[in-house]
């Protein structure tokens, strides 16, 4: 398993494996809000925490497709069916490797956007603690997502139409955090909830995508 | 013994309802006309909101048919999962865009409704929302089904995103309470007499709901007898591709 | 140990290609699989190494004794030879890669990316995996697809290495294997009727 993992890091990091593509994206988006509604800087330090949190799931969004594709395309999934590694297992990494590539990465830049967007001084760690708790679930759905339509050529469209409304409640909470974090209002009750989503989804979905992808291999 | 289960075989289902549809189609057809017909034109109009309260008997039933065509899509994806009948996995494949359609009916009446009441064609109310995001789940569900080709893996797909789907809906249900408090009235239909709307209403607006819940059944049954007669072409031209 | 197959029935996209399918293979013993294309071959073969379920039908072994090797080899482009063959190693965890590297004449590509091999180099990367997934059952598909004639000798050495500790092999393919001594099992025989249209969802299969 640690095996799969380092694999999945190595394969993301080498040439053409996409990356930091998700970090230069959710840069662009961050760049872009301002062009949408003004340069106005108290109107954006009251958006930011909310475009901050969907610029993130966005370019999370963008690198599912990877997860397993790839893998489908040249063989591999089918021969690591055939693994010592239960299907579960194997899936829970790849989520995590997902998470340590996309993830992370979006949880660190996260406050050197929040600066572009006039983010409030107390918004910044109420973002960082958000984000740190709710990306992980983000990488679970999303494999869930990936898994469904590892078979179907050009799935990314219908990956991002089955994917958005699972992460429904994640932003939700996640993006309450860090806008009561920037309004100093107390943030305790969502940041909970965020966690309870993020370990159930944890705990309960590498069921559904090994189950998912146990369909799609046969 | 006769099992519920020998409704499962696609000839079967396919006869029992043939024969049942004309007698639910025409009992859907002569409930709705009635209820829709004492609803509008034999109650009193409401004293805040006037004549625009009318639009409950339609508004309401099909809230109610959008959650059930999903609860009953649940049900039967659950029992393609356990018990692997085909016409159960068709039977959910078939409600998926009826169920949709009803949503579409409860946001728009409910839009119409909202503008003379609130004032705005659109609020970010948590019952809104919460139908918009079943819609979505019914967009994505409907997809899946269309994008795979082999039926069997569609079946499974699409009945794990079922379960899947319902458990987050439901979640979204409560985050988008906890994130807007809303303007949305309380339960129109309650057990609570206090809560519910007076009787004159209440009466025409159940026969409505049983009126819906008539049409819905009659339009499953016709669209899980297309789903199945389609599967059943599907399957003789593979066979006659493999020169069976 | 035996591979034991009795009455297996395999379906393709849902339409059972092929029924009743019995043989044994044992200890020490390859069995190729012959048919022409599309009658069931790798469907076969896929419901052996479990990654699909069976109609009906005993496989006679567990799916952890099987190391499986399809059309396509796995191989990541971005990652060397070592890398590659050194991650199979890892999860199937017996760890070492040298056996492997020297039975496909590896050794001198072991820094080479495997994106830069040619197609034979890459099938024999592909097979040099089953050699350190250390299980007893191979299962082969076409295995020596663009493979020249060293290298399908090659690969002959390898099966016979593996048959002499103690292995079985089980592969299908239409083109020489250069394993004279394997059984010849024709598919043809199992060719699958089509269920009765009367049969309870018998249209839908």
């Amino acid at each position: 398993m640690i095996a799969l993992l380092i694999r999945d890091i190595r394969l993301a990091v080498r040439a053409g494996g996409g990356f930091g593509l998700g970090l230069a994206f959710f840069l662009i988006v961050v760049a872009l809000v301002p062009f949408g509604v003004g340069p106005q800087s108290a109107l954006l330090a009251k958006i930011a925490a909310g475009i901050l949190w969907l610029g993130a799931l966005l370019a999370c969004l963008l690198s599912l497709d990877r997860i397993f594709a790839l893998d489908w395309e040249d063989g591999s999934l089918d021969l690591l069916a055939t693994a010592p590694v239960p299907m579960e297992a194997a899936v829970s990494v790849k989520a995590f490797a997902h998470w340590l590539t996309t993830g992370l990465p979006l949880v660190l830049a996260a406050p050197v956007f929040g600066l572009l967007l006039n983010l409030p001084g107390p918004g910044y760690g109420p973002l960082v603690v958000s984000l740190l708790l709710g990306t992980p679930a983000l990488s679970v759905i999303g494999t869930f997502g990936a898994a469904l339509t590892v078979g179907i050529k050009r799935g990314g469209l219908l990956l991002s139409l089955l994917v958005l409304p699972l992460y429904v409640p994640t932003l939700i909470f996640g993006a309450e955090v860090a806008r009561r974090g920037a309004e100093e209002m107390a943030y305790h009750t969502p940041l909970l909830m965020l966690a309870g989503i993020t370990c159930g989804a944890i705990a309960l979905l590498p069921f559904a995508s090994a189950a998912v992808l146990r369909v799609n291999l046969r | 013994m006769a099992s519920i289960w020998e409704y499962a075989n696609p000839k079967k289902f396919i006869a029992t309802t043939d024969k049942l549809l004309p007698w639910v189609s025409a009992l859907a057809v002569a409930t709705l006309v009635s209820g829709l017909i004492w609803g509008f034109f034999f109650t009193p109009e409401d004293y805040k909101q006037g004549s625009t309260v009318k639009i409950i008997y339609l508004h309401v039933p099909a809230a109610l048919m959008a959650i059930n065509a999903w609860m009953m899509m649940l049900v039967a994806s659950l029992v393609w999962i356990v018990r692997r009948h085909h016409v159960s996995a068709l039977a959910a494949r078939a409600a998926a865009p009826i169920g949709a359609m009803m949503t579409m009916i409860a946001l728009i009446t409910g839009a119409i409704w909202g503008q003379p009441m609130w004032g705005t064609w659109w609020e970010w109310d948590p019952r809104l929302t919460s139908f918009l995001i079943l819609f979505l789940f019914y967009l994505g569900y409907m997809a899946l089904w269309s994008a795979i080709e082999n039926d069997d893996t569609a079946a499974d797909l699409t009945s794990i995103l079922c379960l899947v789907g319902s458990v987050f809906a439901l979640l979204s249900r409560y985050a988008v309470n906890f994130w807007n408090q809303g303007l949305h009235q309380g339960a129109s239909l309650s057990m609570d007499k206090e809560e519910h709307v007076a009787d004159v209403f209440y009466y025409p607006l159940l026969v409505c709901i049983a009126g819906f819940i008539l049409l819905f059944v009659a339009l499953v049954f016709l669209r899980t007898q297309t789903e199945i007669r389609a599967r059943r072409t599907r399957a003789l031209l593979a066979r006659e591709r493999l020169g069976q | 140990m035996e591979l034991n197959v009795s009455e297996l029935a395999v379906a393709r996209g849902g339409v059972p290609v092929l029924e009743g399918v019995s043989f044994s293979v044992s200890a020490g013993e390859a069995l190729v699989l012959r048919g022409p294309n599309g009658c069931g071959k790798t469907t076969l073969l896929r419901t052996v190494a479990g990654l699909q379920p069976a109609l009906s039908g005993v496989i006679g072994l567990e799916r952890e004794a099987m190391a499986y090797a399809g059309h396509s080899d796995g191989i990541k482009a971005v990652l060397s030879v070592r890398e590659n063959l050194q991650f199979w190693a890892d999860v199937f965890g017996t760890g070492t890669i040298d056996p492997a590297l020297a039975a496909f004449d590896l050794h001198g590509l072991i820094d080479r990316p495997a994106g830069a091999l040619s197609a034979g180099q890459k099938r024999r990367l592909g097979l040099a995996r089953m050699v350190v997934t250390g299980r007893p059952v191979w299962v082969l598909d076409e295995p020596t697809v663009s493979l020249d004639m060293d290298a399908v000798a090659m690969f002959a050495g390898a099966v016979r290495t593996h048959l002499a500790g103690g292995g079985l092999a089980l592969m299908a393919t239409h083109i020489d294997l250069g394993l004279d001594e394997a059984r010849v099992l024709d598919m043809r025989p199992f060719k699958a009727k089509a269920p009765s249209i009367d049969d309870f969802d018998g249209a839908f299969l």
